[in-house]
């Protein structure tokens, strides 16, 4: 019967009501995408970044990430191997041996990453083989090289052209060697696109030599979720000389970057909330003020100020949940319609996550979380919200408020 | 006879540290079961103040009132309102139903409150709208009832609780003399038949003239207590 009436209750001015629901709708309709948007965003951001090249999870030899030389390269050992391998949540690992070097063709010269690697392992976890434009991807005795497409262009070059590529060896000796551009590659990250070429680790070691050494050891995830659970794992059963990094550690400017973005939504968010409070707020109280005769009756009457409190609290949560499931209902198919048809930033931003290496597409993600989340925090407003009107009610004298 | 409200020596007093208003001065009130009693006075007199101490709403400043035996002038403020409920029936000026109900659940709404089973309320709704004559307006929300309507079923409402007494302010104050008539009907026909007892306030002389006792306030003090035959001389 209370439920009865708070419902009809909302009812009674039914414009004030509908107004308030849909400024809360709204709220949580921003509220929503925003926050879809954005993690979706993330989520791809990182996604991309580490299947890209880093991987979650890499481990080198100690130093190495701070200095990329051939001197704090590893010696591949098959018990750190397998160790990995059976850390709960991982999948896939890969070897790779890297070194930065000169790139040649007649009188053109680049500077380039050449990266030697296990072209099946390295294709379970970057995804190698997709990127290819033009050849074929290489099997592990090839001496040949897959070389970026930005890179070739820049050396004047073409699949199955000829490139010298002189660097010093792990000895310090100089090292060079010829190699035939068995397939061209093509990355949206320009980083990448223009400085980066893959022979096969056997052809890396020779090359520098560097026998049974690698650089790193690349980590490939079950679940991204698995991250600081196989971190911790590998941090804690790595030997002494070997130091674990995860992609944050690698890369803390994304990290930081995606904090301080995080971080500025939610204050936008926060600001959002607070103006829709004073919305449902003064709803709330000119409610008090025009019933404030009909709440005297009702206690004159008989009926308890706890039973009326509970009325109007009653019609604050039904307020704030219809509004909120206005949000949600009105979200949804927004959210659905942007994890189908990304957005795509053009201009300045563009710019900025293409130095970054990332294509600047939008897609959201649709989480149920992100709705409960938004859900939870309004209706929270809401009760809070709620505790004056209740205090107003629990303090009224029938006999004044029935002779205003 | 068989006191129903006993309102011994009752003051009320507004700002005493300031300029003291004696809203009711010293008065003594007592009706029997089955009165029909009007409490008689221009307006400002004392008439709402004297009726919420004895309907249990407001606290005298000074005296006592007691209801079929009890003192309830000492009792706690979740007790009176528990007291309200089951003893005393309401009849306001204006503002009397709740206006997101129908005449029938504004009725049952203060059986609700007193949990009565369901079979208990409908029928009773049933009948006192009957009684006050709306029985074909029962699911029809207060701002659909005229003036006359919404206080038949303010009238159906008080004695849905069974109270042991009914007390209006005003009844008729918002209401044509045709609604005023019929309203009266009804009460008279309420105290005749279920042998209701009413304390209404009035300053309408058709109303007056319907009482079977007056008593006439005037600043506060009760200036006169007779029978309702003899005409009254306070407008
Ligand atoms: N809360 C209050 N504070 C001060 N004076 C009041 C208050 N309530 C009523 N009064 C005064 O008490 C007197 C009696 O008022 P009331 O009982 O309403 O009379 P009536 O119902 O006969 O018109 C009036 O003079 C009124 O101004
Ligand atoms: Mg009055």
């Amino acid at each position: 019967m209370l439920l009865k009436l708070a419902w009809r209750n909302i009812w009674r001015n039914r414009h004030r009501s509908l107004i308030t629901m849909s400024a809360i709708g709204s709220a949580v309709l921003l509220a929503i995408v925003t926050v879809s948007l954005q993690q979706g965003v993330f989520d791809n951001l990182v996604k991309n970044l580490v299947s890209l090249y880093t991987g979650y999870v890499q481990v080198h030899g100690k130093g190495y990430w701070e200095e990329q030389t051939l001197e704090n390269s590893f010696s591949i050992n098959d018990t750190v191997c397998q160790t990995v391998l059976q850390t709960p949540g991982v999948r896939h690992i890969t070897l790779r041996l890297e070194s930065f070097a000169l790139a040649s063709s007649g009188d053109k010269t680049r500077g380039c990453l050449v990266v030697g690697i296990d072209p099946v392992a390295e294709d379970t976890i970057t995804h190698l083989s997709s990127k290819i434009s033009a050849g074929r991807m290489l099997q592990p005795t090839d001496e040949a090289a897959l070389v970026a497409q930005g890179l070739t262009a820049k050396l004047g070059l073409q699949l199955a052209d000829t490139l010298v590529l002189l660097t010093q060896g792990y000895f310090g000796s100089t090292a060079a060697m010829k190699v035939v551009i068995g397939g061209v590659l093509h990355f949206g990250s320009p980083e990448l696109n223009d400085r980066i070429a893959y022979v096969p680790l056997a052809l890396a070691q020779h090359w520098l030599d560097a026998a049974g050494r690698a650089t790193s050891l690349v980590v490939g995830l079950e679940r991204a979720q698995n991250l600081p659970a196989v971190a911790g794992a590998l941090k804690k059963a790595m030997p002494g000389d070997l130091e674990t990094l995860t992609w944050k550690e690698m890369m803390p400017e994304i990290t930081q970057h995606i904090e301080a973005d995080t971080a500025g939504m939610y204050i936008m968010l926060g600001v959002l909330y607070l103006v829709i409070s004073f919305g449902i707020f003064s709803t709330l109280l000119m409610m008090l003020a025009e019933r404030q005769r009909e709440f005297g009756m009702l206690n004159a009457l008989g009926m308890p100020l706890h039973a009326i409190a509970r009325v109007v609290f009653a019609e604050t949560i039904f307020l704030t949940l219809c509004g909120c499931l206005l949000g949600i209902a009105l979200s949804y198919p927004v959210v659905w319609y942007l994890t189908r048809h990304p957005i795509e930033l053009g201009g300045d931003m563009a710019d900025i996550y293409e130095r970054f290496g990332f294509e600047a597409i939008f897609p959201a993600i649709i989480k149920a979380k992100i709705f409960t989340d938004q859900a939870i925090t309004v209706l929270l407003i809401g009760l809070l919200l709620a505790v004056y009107p209740i205090i107003r009610v629990l303090r009224l004298k029938a006999v004044e408020a029935m002779r205003k | 006879m068989d006191a129903v409200i006993d309102a011994h020596n009752i003051s009320k007093v507004y700002n005493p540290d300031t300029i003291p208003v004696y809203a009711v001065n010293n008065v003594h009130l007592h009706l029997n079961r089955g009165d029909f009693a009007a409490l008689v006075g221009p307006s400002g007199s004392g008439k709402t103040t004297l009726l919420n101490i004895i309907g249990g709403l407001d606290i005298p400043s000074d005296g006592w009132v007691e209801i079929n035996g009890v003192n309830i002038t000492g009792l706690p403020p979740n007790r009176l309102i528990d007291f309200r409920l089951h003893n005393i029936g309401f009849v306001f000026q204006a503002f009397n139903l709740i206006p997101v109900l129908t005449a029938r659940e504004n009725v049952e709404f203060i059986m609700l409150l007193q949990k009565r089973p369901k079979k208990e309320r409908e029928a009773r709704v049933r009948e006192l709208l009957t009684a006050v004559g709306l029985e074909d307006k029962m699911d029809i929300r207060p701002a659909q009832l005229s003036g006359g309507q919404q206080q038949r079923v303010a009238v159906a409402r008080a004695l849905a609780s069974k109270p042991q007494f009914v007390l209006a302010d005003e009844p008729t104050a918002n209401l044509d003399s045709q609604s005023a008539t019929a309203l009266l009907d009804i009460m008279e026909k309420l105290n005749r038949e279920a042998g209701m007892t009413f304390l209404f306030s009035t300053h309408d002389r058709r109303v007056i003239d319907r009482a079977r006792r007056v008593s006439t306030l005037v600043d506060g003090r009760v200036t006169k207590d007779e029978p309702g035959t003899t005409p009254s001389t306070t407008a």
